[in-house]
């Protein structure tokens, strides 16, 4: 019989502790298929931060750092200067990279450190309990900003890509969201191009991925998607923001 | 032997410099030696002084309090170090801009122009050579050869050529102290 | 090998790059910028990477990511920077990491001064970072025992698994001395198969990681760290000791410090007081048994520091109440003068000699 769907080899057999409906689950599939399919998981050392995919060192099956709150960047730095010839990324949520991390995120960028950043982006911090983000929208409810996020004392959402495209050194910049089949594979096609663009050497690059908690949201799954394409896009908007031209 | 020196003057001078080749030249002649700067915002444009040990012995604080020599370049390094020379000790003063005397008379004080001499050779920037030369004149605390040798180590071999006039400032200073000392016997 | 002449600054980069470390992070800071000037001049040179970090928090991060991936790596700052690398330090001693941090110690609290102090001895050896942890701490007294330690300290690390830290201060590390480099290596040092170089060049799937989220692994962890920390302790206590035997009185003091007691001590003895001194060169592990060996009547135990009295409560916890303990100490940047140090004993003994 053939085989018509194998799980890759870039996972590990663990069972991931996500919530049901939260969609980590397909972007560590995308970056292991990915990785899997550009031979790279021999090679591969990757970075987890502290978060949500906090224990993403027990799923991707391959050499792991687990990182301090935002210092992934840093700790990928470190080990790219080592291993020069490895194929090395982070995976960081948007607390970790879009509020303690910012100072570690913009410099990995403005070096032209040679890694890859997987940002995911719900706009809320998941695994302490739903607390309000750099990223969450103005008037969403979340535990530190019960009454919604107001801006005119917590400011207004940040925009990662379109900042460290501004960054000579980030080569490869794009935003992708992972609500439906199309744009999940726009995604797996993104991530394809900034491990691209790491093995030529050109440069830093980075694909924020939009990503749902249904949890911490108080929506169910499906109701999830919908928000994310409804709310968050529009403020959000996919699509990239940097390439180098031979990539294109 | 110890000799325990504060070498003291305004940024640029060349305090750290002169200090830094009678280090190394103690070091050429097997001694235990050590050298400390001052350091801090007063190093960019006020007044710098680092503290030099020659010792036969094991360099015990390289922090020089009671000093054996003090080399003072200007004005307020003379106010601020003249009593740290212990009684029997020298105190060299850079008469070429410093018009006060000393007020010790336990100590012996020279008085040697040395950026006349300096600017008499060819360059101002030696006047720190010319005090060296002096204060190995007076005290023997090493060789003048051996400072031929830290030459290169302490400035590099780009500034090798630099070579004759700085021997030139060191013999001039050693023919003043040479005067002076006659003088005092 | 020859001898040169070099600050104390520069010696810790030439030590380091002599030991094997072609990895430094780091950020600059007074009175400790010629190690990262140094390394940035000397790394690529031996096809090392020297890396400005955007911080002295992403500095150790970094070296948490070089140590991680099995190479020597060194890290430098001063006080405050070294307050910032906490976290990364608590994270390199729990995942087990080995690496050698540098602090020239400057006057605080806070901003502080640029000039020497000892005020960081807390911070050293009682873990400034969260969580159950020791560094081995070595403070050295001269530019040759500087350049020793670290290359010492490289070794020590890889073969424990730990960070170490050489505690310093702006003297140390701004003056110049002769030094001569004679570097070789342990041979008992063990093979980093736990190092993550990609799985298909190691031998298994690697991770570097300090967290365990089931108390019951955490405590068998940390009983890990603590056994380790108990063969430190057994192994590696490195202590000077002079006149011990016979005096009336003992001054204990570290790092540049007891070189200022030393000239103290050789004025009193001249005087024809009898003074013995335990300069400890390992702070952690503390050289106790030093203490222990003090005869019971001896008069008293005088510890001196750049700081308003650390090291002391290691000195009255290794000398049980035994002996009366007193304390000289100068702070904010001043430096104790010898004359300071004799006076205080004549008064500790009151003129008996």
């Amino acid at each position: 019989m053939a085989i018509i769907f194998e799980k890759t080899k870039g996972l590990t057999d663990k069972p991931t502790h996500y919530c049901p409906g939260c969609t980590h689950g397909i972007i560590h599939r995308l970056v292991a298929e990915v990785m899997e399919e550009m031979d790279l998981l021999d090679e591969a050392i990757g970075v987890a931060p502290v978060g949500c995919s906090v224990l993403a060192y027990d799923y991707f099956n391959v050499d792991m750092h687990e990182a301090a709150h935002g210092r992934a960047p840093a700790v990928a730095t470190g080990i790219k200067r080592v291993h020069p010839n490895n194929f090395v990324f982070t995976y960081q949520g948007d607390g970790d990279l879009a509020s303690i991390g910012t100072a570690e995120i913009v410099h990995a960028a403005h070096r032209g450190e040679k890694f890859t950043t997987i940002f995911v982006n719900n706009a809320i911090y998941g695994m302490t309990g739903g607390q309000m983000a750099p990223t969450t929208l103005i008037g969403q409810k979340t535990t530190t900003s019960p009454y919604g996020r107001d801006e005119a004392t917590t400011g207004k959402p940040i925009k990662i890509s379109e900042m460290l495209a501004t960054i000579d050194g980030a080569k490869f910049v794009e935003r992708v969201a992972v609500n439906t089949p199309a744009n999940i594979r726009k995604a797996k096609k993104a991530i394809r191009e900034a491990f691209k663009v790491q093995i030529e050497g050109k440069g830093f690059s980075i694909v924020e991925v939009l990503s749902t908690c249904p949890t911490n949201w108080g929506l169910t799954p499906v109701e999830s998607m919908k928000w994310l394409e409804k709310d968050m896009i529009p403020y959000y908007p996919l699509g990239n923001f940097r390439k180098p031209e031979e990539v294109e | 032997m110890e000799e325990k020196l504060i070498i003291a003057g305004f940024g640029g001078q060349g305090v750290m410099a002169m200090g830094q080749l009678l280090t190394y030249s103690g070091m050429v002649e097997g001694r235990n030696v050590s050298w400390l700067p001052s350091y801090g915002p007063e190093m960019r444009g006020g007044t710098a002084n680092c503290n030099v040990t020659i010792s036969s012995e094991p360099v015990g604080s390289p922090i020089v309090v009671e000093a054996t020599t003090a080399v003072v370049l200007n004005l307020p390094s003379l106010e601020k170090f003249e009593d740290s020379v212990v009684p029997g000790g020298n105190l060299m003063i850079n008469s070429s801009l410093i018009a006060k005397k000393s007020k010790r008379d336990d100590i012996d004080v020279y008085y040697i122009p040395a950026n006349e001499i300096a600017n008499e050779i060819g360059n101002t920037r030696i006047a720190n050579m010319v005090m060296l030369g002096a204060y190995i004149e007076i005290t023997g605390a090493i060789k003048i050869e051996s400072v031929y040798e830290a030459f290169g180590k302490v400035f590099g071999e780009t500034k090798a050529h630099l070579l004759p006039i700085n021997k030139d400032a060191l013999m001039r200073g050693a023919e003043i102290a040479r005067e002076q000392m006659k003088v005092k016997a | 090998m020859t001898k040169v002449l070099m600050k104390g600054n520069e010696a810790v980069g030439a030590a380091a790059i002599a030991a094997g470390c072609h990895y430094f992070f780091g950020y600059p800071i007074t009175p400790q910028s010629e190690v990262p000037e140094y390394m940035s001049r000397e790394l690529p040179k031996v096809g090392g990477a020297y890396v400005q970090a955007e911080s002295e928090v992403a500095a150790i991060n970094m070296v948490y990511g070089a140590a991680g991936s099995g190479a020597r790596v060194m890290t430098s700052s001063s006080s405050p920077g070294i307050a910032l690398k906490q976290e990364g330090i608590s994270y390199c001693a729990g995942a087990e990491l080995p690496c050698v941090i540098v602090d020239m110690m400057r006057g605080g609290p806070g901003l502080g001064t640029i000039q020497p102090a000892q005020g960081d001895y807390f911070l050293a050896t009682r873990g400034g970072g969260n969580g159950d942890y020791r560094l081995i701490v070595l403070a050295p007294a001269d530019v040759q025992e500087l350049v020793d330690l670290v290359m010492e300290g490289f070794d020590l690390a890889d073969l424990y698994r730990t960070p170490v830290m050489i505690l310093g201060d702006g003297m140390i590390g701004q003056m110049m001395e002769p030094v001569e480099f004679n570097y070789k290596p342990r041979a008992d040092l063990p093979e980093k198969d736990w190092a993550t170089k990609g799985k298909g060049k190691g031998k298994q799937r690697n991770v570097i990681n300090s967290l365990y989220l089931q108390a019951e692994e955490l405590e068998k962890h940390n009983h890990k760290l603590q056994a380790k920390y108990a063969k430190i302790r057994e192994n590696e206590k490195k202590v000077e000791e002079y006149n011990v035997e016979g005096a009336d009185i003992v001054i204990t003091a570290y790092g540049t410090t007891s070189r200022i007691a030393k000239t103290a001590i050789a004025k009193l003895e001249k005087e024809g007081y009898k003074v013995g001194m335990i300069r400890p060169i390992s702070l952690y592990p503390f050289p106790n048994e030093a203490f222990e060996r003090i005869g019971d009547d001896c008069k008293g135990v005088l510890t001196v520091e750049m700081s308003t009295g650390q090291m002391i409560d290691d000195v009255k916890i290794s000398l049980q109440g035994r002996i009366p303990t007193y304390f000289h100490g100068r702070s904010g940047g001043m430096v104790p003068e010898p004359e300071e140090i004799v006076e205080k004993v004549k008064e500790i003994l009151g003129g008996d000699k």
